[in-house]
């Protein structure tokens, strides 16, 4: 396996509605930015891999016209997933496994304040048998989380609990939507939006764009920056059906890790950043991955802190990839999720280079 | 299995969507010139090109672009087509020409529709102005234009036009770059 490092990653603030910029112009300064943090130009990167999907902005083509902040004429080689953009970096990966290009410039934006989020999620689900229903994503989550609460896991103060730490630990990430000291005896007087979730326990609507440049070890840029390693990367999915799956357990998160594991030949993290957009996910996954409580999760607030949908599980190697380079922590954990009720599960395990 | 039952063939599944878009920081000075009845383009500074319509990126450099230039409403035809075919949803009623017009002062063509000419008369090279709608229902479209119709001038050789096109960009491009040395 060649070895491949995360060397840049840049984010524009998580913004709850960015009036004035299309999803091209919140793009360019963060491309820029990543660059220059790698210390790379266009002419460094060997392909490009986008996620994003034109449901979201109701844009048709959106992220054709996004070719446009990458600087692409003379034409680069590029792709793109209808998926969130940690699958774009996925695709990267592989590519850079077949040994067909040594360096990769991945991103997703999206500004979900345009349309209406949940509704607009609901067209993923099955077109007979679901989608006709308009079964929205919070309403899918809430489900969800009723089926958790029912096996006395976990109670509604352990879901206040996760936000607890979600805002409390976004205070020192600069671009985060939600953040501060909040009580959980006071979010649990909140009314519920579709029982048992409360509006706290669901991620924000959020505007936004992120990037991340990976390499090939034998084609580190020169910047000082301290490479991140993907030492292992997989991902599983679950049936499409909701009722076919434990809506309470997370399989394919559990196989990937073990997959991942065996890659890595790593078995212990410090911290995991899990894209868990509903807060009762965050225990789903956390049960799943068996992490206890040495492992620092979600040191950048979560998703429950800003969301930016199609890039929030590129963000979870980003934030990964920030944390291991500003401590002395060693190993990380990244998960993306795709799907509605955690389906498709991908976990990389990240080791400070 | 239930083989004789009448296959489905049709489902009737409409999908709505509300979006509130607002036009973004590019082309929100665009639309509003259009009102006034100017053809406002971008310069890229770092290709000296003049892009329009503008989008806010230039896509040879991905750099974005800020800097406003008004340019005629007259240009040259680089490549056309007729349709003959009804478009569904337009109201458009075929035959009609649409072109590829380079404005001139621009580096960049856009689509627009041909009239006032017969289809056959039409040619790459021809020069064409804008007609304006009535100045009373200008709105913040480039549907302002009804459409361009040929003027009275010689064919351009379209090559010597992009030629011309490229040096004046590249001079644009040093005197853009010396301001931001200065």
């Amino acid at each position: 396996m060649r070895e491949v490092a995360i060397v840049a990653y840049a984010q524009s603030p998580q913004v709850r509605q960015e009036k004035v910029l299309n999803e091209v112009e919140i793009l360019m300064p963060v491309i820029e930015e990543a660059l220059a943090e790698a210390a790379m130009t266009m002419d460094d990167i060997d392909f490009v891999c986008s996620g994003s999907c034109d449901y979201i902005a109701g844009g048709a083509f959106s992220f054709v016209s996004a070719v446009d902040a990458l600087g692409a004429t003379p034409s680069k080689m590029e792709s793109h997933v209808e998926m969130d953009a940690a699958w774009a970096l996925y695709e990267s990966w592989l590519k850079i496994q077949t040994g067909e290009i040594s360096s990769a410039l991945i991103y997703g934006f999206g500004k979900s304040s345009v349309g209406e989020l949940p509704d607009v999620m609901s067209q993923q689900c099955d077109p007979y048998y679901l989608a006709p229903l308009w079964p929205d994503s919070i309403s899918l989550a809430g489900i969800q989380a009723s089926a958790l609460l029912a096996t006395g896991r976990y109670t509604e103060r352990d879901f206040a609990d996760v936000v607890v730490e979600s805002r409390r630990k976004a205070k020192t990430n600069p671009n985060a939507q939600l953040s501060g000291d909040v009580s959980a005896d006071h979010l649990i007087e909140a009314p519920y939006i579709a029982s048992p979730l409360r509006r706290h326990d669901c991620c924000p609507i959020t505007d936004g764009a992120s990037v991340l440049i990976i390499t090939d070890k034998s084609a580190l840029p020169k910047a000082k920056t301290k490479p991140v390693y993907i030492r292992g990367i997989d991902h599983r999915m679950e049936a499409h059906q909701l009722g076919i799956r434990t809506l309470s357990e997370s399989k394919s998160s559990t196989l990937a890790l073990a997959n991942a594991k065996d890659q890595a030949g790593i078995e212990q993290f410090d911290l995991a950043e899990l894209y868990a957009p509903f807060s009762p996910q965050t225990l789903i996954l956390k049960d799943a991955l068996a992490l206890n409580d040495k492992v620092d999760i979600n040191p950048s607030g979560g998703p429950l802190a800003g969301h930016i949908m199609m890039s929030a599980g590129l963000d979870r190697f980003g934030m990964s990839f920030r944390a291991l380079q500003s401590s002395t922590v060693k190993t990380a954990l990244a998960h993306a999720t795709s799907g509605p009720c955690l389906q498709h599960n991908m976990i990389a395990i990240l080791e400070a280079g | 299995m239930d083989i004789d039952l009448d296959p489905i063939e049709q489902l009737d599944a409409p999908i709505y969507h509300r979006y509130h878009a607002t036009s973004s920081r590019a082309i929100t000075p665009f639309l509003h010139a259009m009102k006034r009845g100017e053809l406002l383009g971008h310069l890229s500074t770092a290709t000296g090109k003049v892009l329009f319509p503008p989008l806010g990126a230039c896509p040879e450099s991905g750099q974005a672009t800020h800097m406003p230039v008004i340019l005629s409403d007259s240009g040259t035809v680089l490549g056309f087509t007729t349709v003959h075919l009804p478009i569904p949803g337009s109201k458009l009623v075929p035959p009609f020409t649409v072109a590829n017009i380079l404005l001139d002062g621009a580096d960049q063509a856009c689509g627009h529709l041909i009239s006032e000419c017969e289809i056959n008369a039409v040619a790459i090279g021809m020069r064409v102005t804008a007609v304006w709608r009535a100045k009373e229902i200008w709105n913040n479209s480039l549907e302002n234009i009804e459409y361009f119709r040929p003027i009275a001038e010689p064919l351009v050789d379209i090559d010597e036009l992009q030629k011309q096109c490229l040096i004046k960009a590249n001079h644009r491009k040093k005197s853009a770059q010396g301001d931001q040395d200065a």
